[in-house]
């Protein structure tokens, strides 16, 4: 039985300090990633989640010139983006996805550009790793409690709203007419997804932290149509594939091909998506009438 | 920077401009930015699992980016357009992570891959980019006027007989060409940029269609030409100069646009 | 069931559309059942039923967008794959956006040769073609305009010209009233009658208020609850025809050269009743003083 156990969890996993950091922090924020994607899916916002972590970039990239952690860029670009994007207003959709594209070329562009300043400069050729897929056992230090808190105040941000939040994504109009400030309301759920998105940088990096914050949502909302339940459910996957991902990195560091341990985040994402997969096997896809329209305008 | 051994990079640069530019054009037409965003993503991990076995990477590229782009567009048919192509998306760039991340030269791989690399083509690929781009031409070429009909008009293109799903299928698979030629030169990230920002600015100046996709690829091509020129002065990445070239044409071009209509509009009488 | 009454006026060749016992479920519901009409070359038919009455699908049937359960459709004698040359159409709405690079004139233009492959060659015959149709429908003076600038009365000429350019033999349009105003609307309909009759073009139109069409139409095919009732106006649009298609009491009225159709039978004078039941949801014509 120990044997069995023991090629599990190879030695050490259970003491390890960075391990246990690690979890910790990975399932607390991949948690809250679940329950606030829950929303994001509903409400559509699913591109602006993706822009807002890829605009993060620029916050990663430049914390690290200013010899600051990654969580304060990310933290920072978060909020302010998330704030913006949400100010900007929405026009019509195809002008507005083709302005996020061109602001994310531009920002995606100066973030090459100060990664370049990064691994120039200070010599640490891993700085692109870092911002980009996530240092999840790197994280120690001051970022463990900052990083709980934020995801703290998410989840207290959530509890508080849930309500009103759910009515005002599903109806924008019968939301108001009960009183509901939707567009405050909007505000502060970009500001929580920015704040989210950030945490989620942090673990699995700019480009993949889309993957955990709507991977557990959509498999979720593919289980059951009960929006307090998906968040829960939402919130164990996103925890339990970080965990399942923190150990297979951990027992990884002796497979071939060169010893040095797999990427974390190539674990999570891929139980992400393989749970999704799981998911989509039990209903049957729904077809739409008239598809080829729909294919060509994105609408769901 | 023009020596010899740059010769190739200029002439490999400029075909891809205009091969992003015409696609650029139809992806814009057709509201496909989130797709021009995913193929070239999905592509990245071709390109390093190719790099991992010693075979050209624009094999990879070329195999993942039809690949990804045709499954992109058999699932948006059938589910959540936006939370599915998420989801490939980033399970190709975990893959290409993890391929990299064999390699022992893992992090100036990923960076070259993802932002871009001057010498990024060696001299054979040249005429197997050449011979993609005529390819991508000769497709477009021939399907133009139902594509155009099916992107604008679908209902009616598809009562003319025009299969909405099968110009989807091509329309995919030119956009998977474009990224195969661009990324190893632009890179996987900031490749979309070059299919967006030069459409973008161009039909902002221009109502007709051809000029329009002349005018795309006029400006893309600038946009390369000043990439490749900083970017070796500078060593500076020329994902940067892409992404903030493409960037300033379109804005360019908006305050141009509204100009000569304040103007217009100011002497009418 | 259809209730089709006797046409001496159509010609001797055959029928541009023929529907023969067209029947189709969708979503559990019966939305076609044993449709059958047809109609002549030249004529102008209205296809009039409320919301959600089978129109859409039907006109998405005609063109071979959708397959009927039961039935066959007959365009110029042809079935299905050899269709699409000889069918215009005329969608409801467009989405097009304000900046897409295309002007009025080259969307009519690619309703002459958007279908071909191959680059297209310059040629002076399609420009002129072009232009002559601009004109007949009165969009030339916009003709240079991006198509996603135009308000919704103009992009219907244009769309209408896209639509004839290609001499097709019938045009089916789908409720091209819906979102126009008043004006509009009415432009619309004396136009396409005029140039439908210039070139012989079979006309089916669907809307849901008859009395715009009034003016134009030679014969109308009246659909609800599955049903069709096919003629001229006088020998469908009347209160017994109208009652047995309901299956429910519906009385016509005539006000003033216009029609109005309403629930409740007029033993009394309470013909608005308010007790109206809401399945019997025929359009209230109020007409327009001409």
């Amino acid at each position: 039985m120990s044997g069995v156990l023991s090629s599990i969890f190879e030695p050490g996993f259970f003491s390890s300090g960075p391990v246990h950091a690690a979890l910790l922090t990975g399932a607390v924020v991949a948690a809250v990633s679940g329950a606030v994607g829950v929303f994001t899916v509903l409400r559509s916002q699913s591109f602006a989640g993706h822009s807002l972590s890829d605009l993060g970039t620029l916050g990663g990239s430049g914390a690290f010139l200013l010899g600051v952690g990654p969580l304060w860029g990310f933290i920072t670009a978060g909020v302010v983006v998330g704030g913006a994007m949400d100010l900007a207003g929405s026009q019509r959709r195809n002008s507005r996805d083709v302005a996020t594209g061109i602001v994310l070329g531009a920002v995606l562009g100066l973030s090459a550009l100060l990664l370049y300043f990064d691994t120039t400069s200070s010599s640490t050729t891993g700085v692109t790793v870092t911002v980009l897929f996530g240092s999840l056992f790197a994280v120690s230090g001051f970022t463990v409690p900052a990083t709980l808190a934020f995801a703290g105040l998410g989840l207290a941000a959530l509890a508080l709203c849930h309500r009103p939040l759910l009515l005002s994504s599903v109806s924008g109009d019968l939301a108001a007419a009960r009183g509901i400030r939707v567009r405050l309301l909007g505000l502060v759920f970009m500001i929580v997804m920015g704040v989210t998105v950030a945490l989620s940088s942090l673990i699995v990096g700019t480009i993949l932290s889309p993957a955990l914050l709507i991977g557990p949502a959509a498999t979720a909302l593919r289980l059951t149509r009960r929006p307090l339940a998906a968040m829960g459910v939402a919130a164990a996957l996103g925890a339990a594939a970080t965990w399942l991902g923190i150990l297979l990195a951990y027992d990884s560091y002796h497979w071939p091909p060169i010893g040095d341990g797999w990427p974390v985040s190539s674990f999570v994402v891929a139980l992400i998506f393989a749970a999704y997969l799981l998911s989509a096997l039990r209903r049957p896809g729904r077809v739409l009438p008239d598809n080829t329209v729909n294919a060509m305008t994105g609408a769901v | 920077m023009f020596a010899p051994f740059m010769e190739n990079t200029w002439i490999t640069a400029s075909i891809i401009a205009a091969i992003a530019a015409l696609v650029g054009f139809f992806v814009v037409l057709r509201g496909a930015t989130f797709t021009a965003h995913a193929v070239p993503n999905a592509a990245f991990a071709g390109a390093a699992g190719a790099g991992l076995i010693g075979v050209s990477s624009l094999i990879g590229l070329g195999a993942f980016s039809v690949g990804g782009a045709l499954l992109i567009g058999v699932l948006s048919r059938r589910g959540r357009h936006d939370a599915v192509t998420a989801l490939i998306v980033a399970l190709m760039l975990g893959l290409g992570a993890l391929f990299l991340s064999w390699s022992t030269e893992y992090a100036p791989e990923i960076y070259s891959l993802l932002f871009g690399e001057v010498l990024g083509l060696s001299g054979n690929d040249t005429s197997l980019t050449a011979i993609l781009a005529v390819a991508c031409v000769l497709i477009l070429a021939c399907v133009y006027r139902p594509l155009l009909l099916s992107s604008t008009l679908p209902e009616v293109a598809e009562a003319r007989g025009i299969s909405a799903a099968r110009i989807d299928a091509l329309f995919l698979v030119l956009v998977a060409l474009a990224t195969t030629t661009a990324v190893p030169v632009v890179g996987a990230l900031l490749m979309f940029s070059l299919m967006i920002g030069p459409p973008a600015a161009a039909r902002a100046l221009t109502k007709h269609p051809a000029p329009a996709m002349a005018l795309g690829v006029v400006l893309a091509l600038a946009t390369v030409w000043i990439a490749i020129a900083a970017s070796y002065q500078t060593n500076w990445p020329i994902g940067f100069f892409v992404g903030v070239g493409s960037a300033a044409w379109y804005v360019l071009a908006r305050i141009g646009a509204w100009a000569s209509s304040r103007v217009r509009s100011g002497h009418a009488p | 069931m259809t209730t089709t009454h006797p046409d001496p006026a159509s010609p001797g060749a055959g029928p541009v559309l023929a529907l023969d016992e067209v029947s189709i479920r969708l979503g559990g519901r019966q939305i076609l059942d044993r449709v059958a009409f047809t109609l002549a070359a030249g004529e102008f038919t209205g296809l009039i039923g409320s919301n959600g009455a089978g129109k859409t699908t039907l006109l998405r049937i005609v063109m071979g967008l959708r397959s009927p359960d039961a039935g066959t459709v007959r365009v110029g004698g042809q079935p299905l794959a050899r269709r699409a040359r000889q069918i215009g159409y005329v969608p409801q709405k467009i989405q097009i956006e304000p900046d897409a690079p295309l002007r009025a004139r080259d969307l009519v233009a690619l309703g002459l040769d958007g279908e071909r492959l191959g680059p297209r060659l310059p040629s002076r015959t399609r420009n002129r073609q072009v232009q002559e149709m601009l004109e007949a429908v009165d969009a030339a003076r916009f003709a240079d305009e991006r198509v996603g600038t135009l308000s919704g009365g103009e992009q219907q000429r244009v769309l209408i010209a896209h639509a004839l350019i290609g001499r097709p033999r019938l045009l089916l349009m789908d409720e091209p009233l819906a979102n126009l105003d008043l004006r509009s609307g009415q432009e619309i309909v004396e136009l396409t009658s005029r140039v439908a009759k210039e070139q012989g073009v079979a006309v089916l139109l669907s809307a849901h208020d008859i009395n715009p069409l009034l003016p134009v139409m030679d014969k109308v095919v009246y659909l609800a609850e599955g049903r069709a009732a096919c003629g001229t106006t006088e020998q469908v649009v009347r209160s017994d025809v109208l009652s047995e298609l309901y299956r429910h009491p519906v009385s016509v009225l005539r006000v003033d050269g216009r029609i109005l159709v309403v629930a409740g039978s007029t033993v009394t004078a309470d013909v608005l009743s308010p007790v109206a039941t809401p399945s019997v949801a025929a359009a209230v014509g109020t007409g327009v003083q001409a």
